[in-house]
């Protein structure tokens, strides 16, 4: 008897069995709901593949991917997405380019140089502007950025017989509302790591007799690269994904990406036409659903394995 | 049942880390044993492998037996929770949970199931009582736990481990996060814990040790130096470290 | 910063304007010439407690599976760095491909057709990570010290979880659901292929997860792009952006509370 007074097996009282019970449940539970995050990942994987996979195999990918017409609907159809990746590039590239360096100015001037008060003040509006729906950025972008983007293209090209006038909805007004829309996370990235750089680095430049704006160029800001770096990587995939905001500003017509032509991103193609879109057409919405999905995930791949082995190196 | 204590050849690693080096020795029933040494020396974890709560690191190897009252504490298909609530155990730290003080003690005899209004009242007031708190607190054991003094959080502690009705009590520095007020009712309800409880105590302070330990262990870098009665190893210790670490003759805590 | 100053005073002006009570809890009737955006708020009241019912205990039991059962200490496994990479992947991917996926999984595969439903399950996917980053925050701020004194009492893990974790780590939680709430409120691309358009009061409120419906966002779109209710929608979208604001406020003031 004294013998087995440890031992699980043997008389087991009520309790001890229901909590050997609950244990062991409750563990498989927390299993699943971990495994979770990967069979979401997986599941939307698959789907995005099967769903995607039979337009571009119809189209083939050659014609799908570099094609330059997208007429859905013409009695010959055709379904060439390039001018969308194209404006989708643009678009991009140009929001993420100008919102990482304003944004990074912005942060050394809170970090560095404004008063304690004024930075608060701007965190706390940045917190907010990140958390304001896209349906607001569009209707003020719809509302306030087009009618001066329609204003500035009249001028412009007055007189102008060629040009097709977009009344302001066009890929200047769509880069300029991303650009507005991830500013507050590079807002945000670029502080996080500035205030990561060591703070004896910053007094080693002023020790030096340096002023406070060349610690900044010449030392902060190349110190904290990799923190903004992460941050126009991740303003990338927000810009990318974006379809309600930039709907609202863009135009919609299927042009080739020039700051003042009525453009159509991948994005916003899916939705515009996702509505009364059937057969072949709707399948190939899927597959520039997969373009999306896939190039999205590999930027954040390439960015977690960046940021694994940046993480790696600073702690060997 | 009474809770003897012994150890055979001991070794634990930490990963590549070997911080115990072949412990044998025995805690006699109802007594109060008290480990001593450096830090670092691996008294704190010799305590935690008395009821395994070193199987929370990860990366942990050991050889050896650990036996409670004859019996191999980790041999497969042992129930830790059962070695525990034989085995109670009070932390450097006083952490009560935050909730009501007669929540706290109330706790461990509520996640053994017993739910009995009545049943619980006596387990909270006797382990109340026999952590010298009771008279402190019997007009609020409603109100938070975390309103209490430092030395009465962890009497309460004390009380909490208690109320699991132990038969071994293990402490790990209980009242170096203490003032001396309160380090002198910790030490007199040491003292009165020992007709009931075996004890196995891990102090830095060497005064204390002479005054409640009845048994005594030197650990010095993962090894057991000596371990006998304590007037014995405090009076004559037979290992030189031994003595030079009792009279300070040499700092050994670098 | 100016800027972003300006949209938020610019989204004051316009709003204040129109903002009416009756505007947000009156119905669109084009026979009487009124607009109101009680459908949209009622779906989205939907949708926001359907989607933590199927996020919240699962996002907040992945969080616990990550901090509590693996990876305590010590380098982390394959498994958790796998599992930590999937989460990041979640909230990278843009919410139309979510639209897309929601669609063809719950709204066709599932035969959920266009509905609440379909809307709240897809949205649910997204809060996912949401919660657990922050969950996971909330459940590394409790000391160790209070898990060892639960398993020196002889609690077993979950015991440990259920009785002292959980409760610890209770405002941070709570923190954490509140930021999923936010993003829910604001969604709208992943909930116009699944959820649908319906501008419609519910018929039977118990049916109406099966019904589709537009919600408060996907209404204000609706109305900009037909051109007639611009001011309603920056009425709206004052009163979103103050809702939302208090929910972020109160999330920033409880996860501090925490640690």
């Amino acid at each position: 008897m004294v013998k087995n007074i440890l031992r699980s097996r043997g008389n087991l009282s009520r309790a001890e069995r229901s909590r050997k019970f609950w244990d062991s449940f409750m563990y498989w539970c927390f299993s699943l709901c971990g495994l979770s995050a990967i069979a979401a990942v997986c599941g939307i994987a698959a789907y995005m593949v099967l769903a995607g996979t039979p337009a571009i195999n119809e189209i083939g990918l050659f014609h799908f991917l570099l094609g330059s017409r997208w007429e859905p609907t013409a009695p010959q159809p055709a379904f060439g997405v390039l001018p969308m990746i194209l404006t989708s590039v643009a678009g991009t590239a140009l929001s993420v380019l100008a919102s990482v360096l304003v944004g990074t100015l912005t942060a050394v001037f809170l970090e560095e140089l404004a008063p304690n008060r004024l930075r608060q003040a701007a965190q706390a509006t940045a917190a907010l502007m990140a958390g304001l729906p896209s349906v607001v950025y569009g209707l003020v972008g719809a509302t306030l950025l087009v009618p001066l983007v329609g204003k500035a293209e009249n001028a412009l090209f007055r007189g102008s017989s060629s040009h097709i006038f977009t009344g302001g909805a066009n890929l200047l007004s769509a880069s300029i509302l991303l650009t507005v829309m991830i500013l507050p996370t590079a807002i945000q990235v670029g502080g996080i790591s500035l205030r990561a750089v060591p703070r004896e680095l910053r007094e080693a430049s002023l020790a030096l007799g340096a002023d406070r704006t060349e610690t900044a160029f010449k030392v902060l800001i190349p110190a904290a690269r990799p923190g903004i770096v992460t941050g126009a990587v991740l303003g990338t995939g927000r810009a990318m994904g974006e379809a309600m905001a930039v709907m609202m500003v863009s135009g919609n017509a299927v042009n080739f990406p020039l700051p003042f032509h009525s453009v159509r991103f991948l994005t916003t193609g899916i939705v515009t036409e996702m509505g009364y879109s059937s057969g072949l057409h709707r399948k190939a919405l899927f597959s520039i659903g997969l373009a999306l999905f896939v190039w999205i995930l590999a930027t954040d791949l390439i960015l977690e394995a960046l940021v694994q082995r940046e993480g790696g190196g600073q702690s060997a | 049942m009474s809770g003897r204590l012994t150890a055979e050849n001991f070794h634990l690693w930490y990963g590549e880390n070997h911080a115990l080096k072949g412990i044998s020795l025995t805690v006699p029933e109802r007594e109060v044993f008290a480990l001593i040494g450096p830090s670092g020396c691996g008294k704190s974890t010799f305590l935690r492998s008395l009821n395994r709560m070193t199987d929370l690191v990860e990366g942990v190897k050991r050889k050896g037996r650990i036996l409670l009252d004859g019996q191999d504490i980790y041999l497969p298909g042992i129930d830790v929770t059962r070695l525990r609530k034989r085995v109670g155990m009070v932390f450097q730290k006083p952490s009560p949970f935050p909730m009501s003080i007669y929540d706290n003690v109330a706790y461990g005899p509520r996640i053994h199931g017993v739910k009995a209004r009545s049943q619980l009242d006596g387990l909270v007031e006797a382990s109340l009582r026999a952590a010298a708190l009771w008279g402190e607190v019997s007009d609020r054991l409603k109100k938070p736990a975390l309103g209490l003094s430092g030395g009465q959080q962890q009497r309460l502690c004390i009380a909490r481990a208690l109320a699991v009705q132990p038969e071994v009590l293990l402490m790990d520095e209980p009242t170096s996060a203490l003032d001396p007020l309160s380090t002198g009712k910790i030490e007199e309800l040491i003292l009165s814990l020992r007709s009931r409880y075996t004890v196995v105590i891990v102090t830095h302070n060497l005064g204390q040790a002479v005054k409640v330990s009845d048994q005594a262990a030197f650990f010095l870098d993962g090894t057991l130096v000596e371990w006998g009665p304590a007037p014995e190893l405090f009076g004559m210790p037979k290992d030189r470290r031994t003595e030079d670490y009792i009279t300070g003759r040499r700092s050994l805590d670098g | 910063m100016t800027a972003m100053m300006a949209i938020l005073f610019y989204i004051l002006l316009r709003g204040a304007s129109k903002l009416r009570l009756s505007l947000l809890i009156g119905q669109p009737s084009p026979l009487k010439g009124e607009y109101g955006f009680l459908p949209g708020l009622v779906n989205t009241l939907y949708i926001v407690v359907l989607t933590l019912l199927a996020a919240v205990p699962v996002g907040i039991g992945a969080a616990v599976y990550l901090n509590e059962y693996v990876g305590r200490s010590g380098r982390p496994s394959r498994l958790v760095r796998l599992i930590n990479l999937m989460v990041e992947a979640l909230a990278g991917i843009p919410s139309i491909v979510y639209g897309l996926f929601g669609a063809v999984f719950f709204g066709e595969a599932l035969r959920l057709g266009y509905s609440i439903l379909t809307g709240s399950l897809t949205l649910s996917l997204m809060a996912l990570p949401i919660i657990i980053r922050a969950s996971q925050e909330s459940l590394a701020a409790v000391p160790q010290c209070l898990r060892e004194g639960a398993l020196g009492c002889g609690a077993s893990q979950w015991q440990m979880i259920w009785s002292v974790v959980l409760p610890c780590a209770k405002r941070g939680l709570l923190s954490s659901v509140l930021l999923a709430v936010g993003r829910i409120m604001g969604e709208s691309a992943a909930l116009l292929f699944t959820a649908g358009a319906a501008v419609n009061l519910p018929k039977n409120w118990l049916t109406h997860p099966l019904a589709s419906g537009a919600s408060l966002t996907v209404q204000m779109y609706l109305g900009v792009s037909s051109g007639k209710y611009i001011d309603e929608a920056f009425a709206a979208a004052l009163a979103l952006a103050a809702v939302l604001l208090g929910i972020y406020l109160l999330a920033g003031i409880l996860g501090r509370e925490d640690k």
